[in-house]
């Protein structure tokens, strides 16, 4: 058996004690050890970004960090992301833009998409699209998810 | 998940003594995308993770005047395409961290991770090549340093022990009048495996080629310096019929596997048309101009 460790994060601004696995990866502490089922469990590989978070405020791959890592530092998952009383810009323009279909990808977009607005508050579509190559839709539904980030630069222009 | 333990050491001494005790099966944790799925998929046995990012040695990158850059070996990839000073002098190592991936892999991913994982693929051991890089290596005896064309013995296999450590990465300031550029083929624009990549680095003295260096990728079980290459092109004026007539040996020195991504047919034919795009590309970088 796998030894418990106790892992001490700021997990969306709040500091969170956990008791994990040593051989979890982050996204298994993440959605079993403390219930944040919003990052999402696809290829489990690095390929498809639906466990997307940031991590210390830097884009990365849940699967691909083990839970351990994370003690002393700081995690945002797509629970973290809106502001105080209201949607993030992001989140409210894939709304509007009924940028998802089956939705299984969908916090892996939107954590990334904010990733690249934080970094890039104007991106061109090109930009866009390289940026969001590490995440997968398997419903294939791009176009409107690129419109939907178009959409929430331009609100977080106008604020 | 196998049952891994999860060491995070201070220093490299400390780290070093965690790998030798354990023995092969603990393995350095740096970016971990590719270790940490090894570890997950069993494709190899892995029994402890030796994270070696709070070591300040292997963390960052730096050039010091004329003594060149030092990347540390895990640094991420985001780090070193936002370096402004490698963006200038080391477009090369630009071309290879900015398509590893993508953005989430290029957080974590480093140069040190994916010359240790000796993928025959590798995007960057390439461009690490041929802008003859050196890999600073402390182990328990010590200290040494590889050319980086011989770190990688075979499919994911290289020089490093198990018990030591690569530090980091070093590389000469580029020559005056010098260019280096890598390209890689896949079917799709990101995000994929290597069907052939190739690196060129040149130096130019007025139209005749002084030196050049070119490493391929995807088409042995190692990425590989063609030394041939470079001997046929040496002291003779530039042009496209010279690069031709080079692109010719790679009939016979490159021997390529067929696999789902292409055929031993396709992959000279693409080693060919890579190697005279990715040398006419440095040329234009050794005058100093920007490509595409």
């Amino acid at each position: 058996m796998s030894k418990k460790i106790v892992i001490s994060t700021d997990l969306n601004g709040d500091i969170t004690e956990f008791i994990a696995d040593e051989r979890d990866s982050l996204l298994d502490a993440l959605r079993e050890r403390i219930g944040l089922t919003g990052v999402k469990e696809g290829c489990n590989n690095g390929n498809c970004g639906a466990c997307a978070v940031l991590l210390d405020g830097i884009l990365v791959n849940s699967c691909c960090v083990m839970a351990a890592e994370v003690d002393g530092g700081s995690v945002t998952t797509v629970e973290g992301i809106a502001l105080e009383n209201e949607l993030h810009p992001v989140q409210q323009a894939f709304l509007n833009e009924a940028a998802l279909q089956c939705g299984i990808c969908t916090p892996g977009f939107l954590v990334a998409a904010k990733a690249l607005l934080d970094t890039n508050p104007e991106p061109t579509e090109e930009e866009i699209r390289f940026w969001l190559a590490g995440n997968l839709c398997r419903c294939t539904g791009y176009d409107k998810i690129i419109t939907a980030v178009q959409e929430a630069s331009k609100s977080m222009q106008k604020k | 998940m196998q049952d891994v333990s999860y060491y995070r050491p201070s220093s490299i001494k400390e780290a070093i003594k965690i790998l030798s005790e354990h023995g092969p099966t603990a393995k350095v944790l740096a970016g971990g995308t590719d270790v940490i799925v090894q570890a997950r998929e069993r494709t190899k046995k892995i029994t402890a993770f030796v994270d070696i990012k709070k070591i300040p040695d292997v963390m960052g990158l730096g050039i010091e005047g004329h003594r060149g850059l030092t990347i540390g070996a895990a640094t991420p990839m985001y780090q070193i395409y936002n370096h402004s000073g490698v963006q200038e002098e080391y477009p090369a190592i630009i071309d290879s961290a900015n398509i590893i991936g993508g953005k989430a892999i290029q957080g974590r991913a480093s140069l040190g991770g994916n010359l240790c994982n000796g993928s025959p693929a590798a995007d960057t051991i390439p461009t690490l090549i041929v802008l003859e890089g050196t890999a600073n290596i402390i182990g328990p005896n010590g200290e040494r340093k590889i050319a980086i064309e011989d770190f990688c013995t075979g499919p994911g296999k290289t020089l490093l022990q198990h018990d030591e450590i690569l530090i980091s990465l070093h590389f000469k300031r580029p020559a005056p009048f010098s260019g280096s550029r890598f390209i890689r083929f896949i079917p799709r624009n990101e995000m994929d495996i290597a069907v052939v990549n190739v690196a060129s680095q040149i130096q130019m003295d007025g139209n005749k080629i002084e030196s050049s260096r070119v490493a391929i990728g995807a088409c042995a079980p190692t990425p590989l310096l063609l030394k041939e290459i470079s001997n046929f092109i040496q002291g003779k004026e530039l042009s496209q019929d010279l690069l031709e007539n080079a692109a010719e040996l790679f009939n016979n020195l490159i021997t390529p596997i067929e696999d789902m991504r292409g055929s031993p047919e396709h992959r000279v034919d693409l080693a060919k048309t890579l190697f005279k795009r990715t040398m006419n590309d440095a040329v234009i970088r050794s005058n100093g101009e920007k490509v595409q």
